[in-house]
């Protein structure tokens, strides 16, 4: 069983405010994570953590894989055509484009290829991202509130997009304030933390 | 690398593809049109003044933009996901300042002959000064995208970045106005020395910025 993520001990702090503190998790392959709560207990704080993006007030966060992240920005440029935003991230992440196609098939974004991304609605957003992060190749997913918006057959999509990736050797962290439907997860109560 | 490339281009793209290219080039040209309307139609007088007000419109110009040099990207999330995927805030600083400096300064020089006929400066000074301004330009750039990395995240950020660039832009004014000066003939080593020690400290400086983006 390989370790993919491991945290040890974390704290974190916000302006002032300590949101958690002695945190421990590990994820290795093949494991998913929900953190659940209300708003403001720290979810996206520990996913930013889990991601690099903050540095914890204490402890040790290790990341032996490539990390992909879905935060509330979907990071594409709005005056784009949505192939040509997911592309500039495929070059980033030395992929080639037959990736991105099977990503786009996987979250049923094919027919919205050339549509610009400002032109999208926020869950069409939202699945644009996922394909950023399917395509990117990276073992680690980190995802928060990645169904904000999404009906229910783009939910269907993603649960089976998160299990496809479990299937294949890849973890998951996922933050959502409302059950989505993963089944075999792992949970974790951030406001129990607070 | 492949990534890095991919990075320039794109920033390259935005800075010509959007139309916002034009309006530092055309705030270059106006100030440069509307100079001879204040001061006369006094040849000799715009002859010796011209090349310092191109000086002072070139500044100007690289004012304009710092809106959208780091602020569009930090709101996009696009800053985070090349955090996450391990670029150094130092060398995505190094990339915007080098696709500011090609997407800039390359209009700028184009545009400063036009404004330097308006001014009435003839082909031996319009030499210097596209000299002058071809060294300036990375210090130019550096600075403008440091400005945007600390203003960032604050309204009406260009305002606030156009006093951080000015003063600190100042010697490069009096040494690229001042290779103008006959006796001046030092002028142009260190309008290059101050381009460059510019050039190199402002990817650091605005690393160490981009990264306070994210606490």
């Amino acid at each position: 069983m390989t370790r993919l993520l491991r945290l040890d001990d974390v704290a974190c702090i916000r302006g002032d405010r300590l949101l958690f503190e002695g945190l421990s998790l590990a994820l290795n392959r093949g494991d998913a994570l929900w953190l659940r709560g209300p708003n403001g207990t720290g979810k996206s704080s520990l996913i930013r953590l889990a991601a690099g993006l903050l540095r914890p007030a204490a402890g040790t966060i290790e990341r032996r894989e490539r990390v992909a992240l879905i935060d509330e920005a979907a990071a594409l440029d709005a005056e784009l055509p949505l192939r040509r935003a997911l592309d500039f991230w495929a070059r980033v992440d030395t992929v080639d484009g037959h990736s991105v196609d099977r990503a786009m098939d996987e979250m049923a974004l094919n027919n919205l290829a050339e549509v610009p991304v400002s032109m999208l609605s926020t869950g069409q957003r939202k699945r644009a991202a996922m394909v950023r992060v399917i395509a990117s190749g990276a073992p680690i997913w980190l995802l928060d509130e990645p169904a904000n918006g999404m009906d229910d057959a783009a939910q269907a999509r993603l649960v089976a997009a998160i299990a496809r990736h479990r299937a294949n050797g890849g973890a998951v962290l996922l933050a959502s304030h409302f059950a989505i439907g993963v089944p075999n997860l792992a949970e974790l109560d951030m406001g129990a933390l607070a | 690398m492949t990534a890095l490339i991919a990075l320039f281009w794109r920033d390259l793209r935005r800075a010509w593809g959007s139309g916002a290219l034009w309006l530092p080039v055309l705030f270059f040209l106006l100030v440069a049109t509307a100079f001879p309307f204040a001061v006369g139609p006094d040849a000799p007088l715009l002859r010796r003044a011209g090349g310092g007000m191109v000086w002072v419109a070139a500044l100007l110009a690289a004012l304009l933009p710092i809106d959208r040099l780091v602020k569009p990207d930090k709101d996009a999330g696009v800053l985070d996901q090349l955090a996450v995927r391990g670029f150094a805030d130092e060398v995505i600083a190094a990339v915007k300042i080098g696709a500011h400096a090609i997407g800039f300064g390359l209009p700028l020089m184009v545009a400063l002959f036009p404004a330097a006929a308006l001014l009435a400066q003839d082909s031996g000074r319009v030499e210097i000064l596209a000299t002058g301004i071809a060294i300036a330009v990375p210090a130019l750039a550096s600075l403008a995208v440091l400005s945007a990395a600390l203003t960032a995240n604050h309204k009406g950020g260009s305002a606030v970045g156009g006093l951080l660039i000015l003063p600190l832009a100042v010697p490069m004014l009096i040494f690229g106005a001042g290779m103008l000066d006959p006796s001046g003939r030092g002028a142009v080593k260190l309008l290059a020395a101050t381009s460059l020690l510019l050039t190199v400290i402002g990817p650091f400086a605005a690393g160490a910025a981009l990264r306070g983006l994210r606490e």
